[in-house]
This record gives structure tokens, sequence and C-alpha cells, in this order.
């Protein structure tokens, strides 16, 4: 690991002062941003350490939710709050890595977290995300875990978070330090020819909080991958759904593990909305927003897999008979 | 604050023992307990935190102390599997592994107890799991995917269940 300087801001104001400088780096639970310095993917020369300054407390208001950004994912998960009105989120972060990473992983750094994809992690191969210009292995190699939807020629990395997928389906707002807040669906910028820009944060940019408008109708959350835990997504699915008389009133519907970032399916929800609550609505709407799907020989299964894990969690929802 | 931030005066408490530390900031929880102070208990398996042999319980919770910066952790209140005895003999988690012979080579065990004894006190604190449906009870599903974050190549998972079973049904 390339040496660095350590410091402890005392508020967020004094951390945007500190972390103004080249190579510096934001830490909080450090279970993603570690781990990347070992591996000599990160080279930040200096850590402003912001884990105590930013607001970890839970508030209900008439407006939602409000978590802060350096709330541990375990805290937020188990919240009896986030339990009964967000469950889609509690399931989400208890889907999420192990009890000790929940334990240590914040909310604003989960959001920030890093492509899994192998070549990113390898600096010894090229990758247009880590060193832009080199290409993609990816594209012609190992890319079955990887993205079908919002790629480019240039990459093909998914985002790992699942709870991003969560904020996503949840219309989340992303609070930061002295800016206007971003909403979660517009965080992430797609790879285009610039994947090394991954979102729409200004350098420096600080996450205090996140926050969702209320919801008022049953949500959850579905993750398929490889083992049954501990293990990241092939592909997830976060959904709600408000069905009144067998008729879709409101609908959300995100994607995990096939693309640069949650994918919310805009199209999908608005086949579905004041149309039939049955199976074969949600698969034709899985269908039309899997229409823009890309996927590369490798990984075009995730075609059919998220189109039947939407019917299914939406089935579920409606408590519609499969 | 030194003009020299790459080394940072560190002080933990250690099995309830003080510990200042002299460090490179670049020292992990790990490595400082096991290079700084000796304690060679916790494991170094995979150090990138995927194997869940280091660790450890920091303020009373579960963490992974290979991707913790001990700079980051001053003040700190950590607990190695060397502390987990007491006066009277063995935790009950370490008398239930014995017990139920849940190793083989022994390698992952330290973080395997240390993880249980975390898991137990999330239980206890009602914490559900991802398996969860209605109030958490310690069934082998249960015990598995709250266990999931520490891997076992021996595949002593069996009566690693039970060991937890056992320790979460004596109190």
């Amino acid at each position: 690991m390339r040496p660095f300087d350590y410091a402890r801001a005392t508020d967020p104001a004094g951390a945007v002062a500190l972390v103004g400088r080249p190579d510096a780096k934001y830490l909080a639970g450090g279970t993603n941003l570690v781990d990347l310095m070992k591996l000599g993917v990160e080279t930040p020369a200096l850590l402003v350490d912001v884990a105590r300054l930013l607001p970890t407390g839970i508030e209900e208001s008439a407006d939602g939710l409000r978590i802060g950004a350096g709330a541990r994912n375990s805290d937020v998960a188990v919240d009896r709050r986030v339990r009964a009105h967000y469950p889609v989120l509690s399931q989400a972060l208890l889907a999420g890595a192990s009890g000790q990473l929940r334990n240590a992983a914040t909310i604003g750094g989960n959001l920030l977290q890093r492509t899994r994809c192998r070549y990113f992690q390898d600096v010894t191969k090229p990758c247009n995300k880590r060193a832009p210009g080199t290409g993609c292995p990816a594209i012609a190699g190992a890319h079955r875990d990887l993205g079908i939807l919002g790629t480019s020629e240039h990459c093909v990395a998914t985002h790992p978070s699942d709870l991003a997928v969560a904020l996503a389906a949840l219309d989340a707002q992303v609070h930061l330090h002295e800016a206007a807040p971003v909403p979660l669906t517009g965080l992430y910028a797609l790879p285009g020819d610039t994947p090394q820009v991954e979102t729409v944060l200004p350098p420096g940019a600080l996450i205090t909080a996140v926050s969702l408008p209320p919801l008022g109708f049953p949500s959850r959350y579905r993750k398929v991958r490889d083992r049954a835990s501990y293990a990241f997504a092939v592909a997830s699915v976060a959904a709600a759904l408000d069905v009144v008389d067998g008729t879709v009133r409101d609908v959300r519907i995100a994607w995990g593990g096939v693309a640069p970032r949650p994918w919310r399916a805009y199209q999908a929800e608005r086949e579905l909305r004041g149309g039939p609550a049955t199976e074969a609505a949600f698969r034709a709407a899985a269908d039309a927003e899997l229409a823009a799907a890309r996927p590369l020989p490798e990984n075009a299964f995730k075609v059919p897999l998220v189109r039947n894990l939407t019917a299914a969690v939406l089935g579920e929802l409606a408590g519609v008979d499969r | 604050m030194t003009d020299d931030r790459r080394f940072a005066e560190v002080s933990l408490r250690v099995n309830g023992e003080l510990r200042p530390l002299s460090l490179d900031t670049r020292t992990t929880l790990l490595d400082a307990l096991r290079e700084h102070l000796g304690l060679t208990g916790s494991k170094k398996g995979c150090d990138h935190g995927q194997c869940g042999a280091c660790t450890v319980l920091v303020d009373g919770r579960r963490v992974l102390s290979c991707l913790a910066l001990a700079v980051a952790l001053d003040g700190a209140e950590v607990t190695t599997v060397e502390g987990l005895a007491g006066p009277d003999g063995l935790h009950p988690v370490q008398q239930a592994f014995l017990e139920r012979d849940a190793f083989q080579c022994g390698y992952c065990t330290p973080g395997q107890v240390c993880s249980a004894v975390g898991a137990l006190a999330e239980y206890d604190a009602g914490w559900p799991s991802l398996v969860t449906d209605g109030e958490p009870a310690l069934t082998d599903a249960e015990v598995a995917e709250r266990m999931s974050g520490n891997l076992c190549r021996c595949g002593a998972y069996p009566n690693i269940v039970a060991a937890v079973q056992d320790a979460g049904a004596a109190r």
C-alpha cells in the first residue's frame, strides 16, 4: 500500500477543506476503500476520516425518513421504522455483504463503492475505468457477472450496491454538504466513453444524508447470487407495488447487478400503471424494459433471469398465484 | 497534528488493557494486533474481507480487522479471541466449539468464535437477518445466514452451526 497522510476532520466544512487537494479521499467505514488501497487500485496521498463527524441518526417526519450518511448498514437494516415502512431497504441491506461488513460499512460510503469487475480490481490488467484509454478486456473476456443495460463499448462494469437499488426504487434523495440534493437515480453517470466518471458529484462533495419520501404500499428486495449468502448480486430486484381491485395504481422497479448504476425500470413501470396486476402483465412490462438490453455472450442469461425475477417479486407483492 | 501524518500515535484498549501504539498509518487493526501486540489469535486469511478469519469485536460489535485502519480506531475497545475467556474458564462460545468439535484445522476458528459472539449479541438485541420470518430463532438457516461471513475450508459448518446454537441456548 502506498504511504498516506491521515487526518480526522471534526466537522463537514473542515473535511471539505482538507479533501480539497489532489489525491485526497474521504474515509468512512473503509470496507471497500482499504481493500482497493491494498490492491493498488486506489492510491490516495491523504485520507480524510469523516466517520466520526457524519450524522448517524435516523429521523422520521411527515416528509418520510432521513438517514445520516454515517449510519452503519446494520443499524439501518434493523431499525424498526425502516423495517415497518421500507422493507425493501431493510432487505437490501441485509442481503449485502456479511454481518461483520454491515457493522462497519456506512450508508454514504456504500453508495460510492466501486465495481467488483475483476479487471478493474487487477492493476496488471487494462481497464478504461481505472486507467482510461487502456481498453476493456471484459468485453471479450470474463463478463459473465457484468452489465446488460446502460453499458458502452468502453465499459460493461456493474454497480455492486444492494442499498442503492432499493434507494432507486424508493425515489431517495442524496444530501450533500452545502450543495443541492441529488436524486439517487441521477447520482450515477453512465460510462459512455468516460467510464472513469462514475457520479455527477463534483470533487470533494460530501454525502451527509439520504432521505426517503413516504411509501404507502408493500415493497421487497430479492437477490440472486451464486451462493445463498455473502456474495454480490448476479441480478436483483427492488420493487414496490400498489394494487387496487386488481389494477396497478403505482409501481416502482429497480434492478441491481445488471447495469453501471441501479437501473430504475421506468419503461416497465409505465407499462404497468393503470393496467392489470397479472403475471403476464409483469412479464411483458419487464420485457419492454429489457428491449434496451445489450447482453454479451456470457451474460445473456441475465435477460430472462431479470424478467422472471421481476415477475416473481411483483407477483408476491400483488398476492398473485403463480 | 504532527508534521508527518504518515505515522500516528494510536491508543487502543485491547482485551481490557490500554495499549498505546506508534503506527504507520497503513497498519490495519489486524496487523496492529498480530505484529505490534503479539496477539496472533486473530488470523490473516484472505486479507481482503472475504473470509472472516480476522473477525474481532470493536466496541462490542463484530468487524473485519483486515479492512479496518488502526489509526481510524483510536480510542476503541477491541476484544480478540485471547480476551474472551474469563477467570472461570472459557467463553460459552469457545466451550461449545470444543464440545461440538466445531473445527478441523482450526485456522478459521478464532474468527468463527468472535463472529459467533457478535452474532449472538445481535440476535439478543432482536436484530433480524435476511432469512428471518417473524421473530428470530436460532434455526439452522438463521445461524448459517448470520455466520455466512466466516468461511471454513475444512467444511466444519454442521458442527459450527450446532455450537452456535448450543452457546445461544445456554444463556
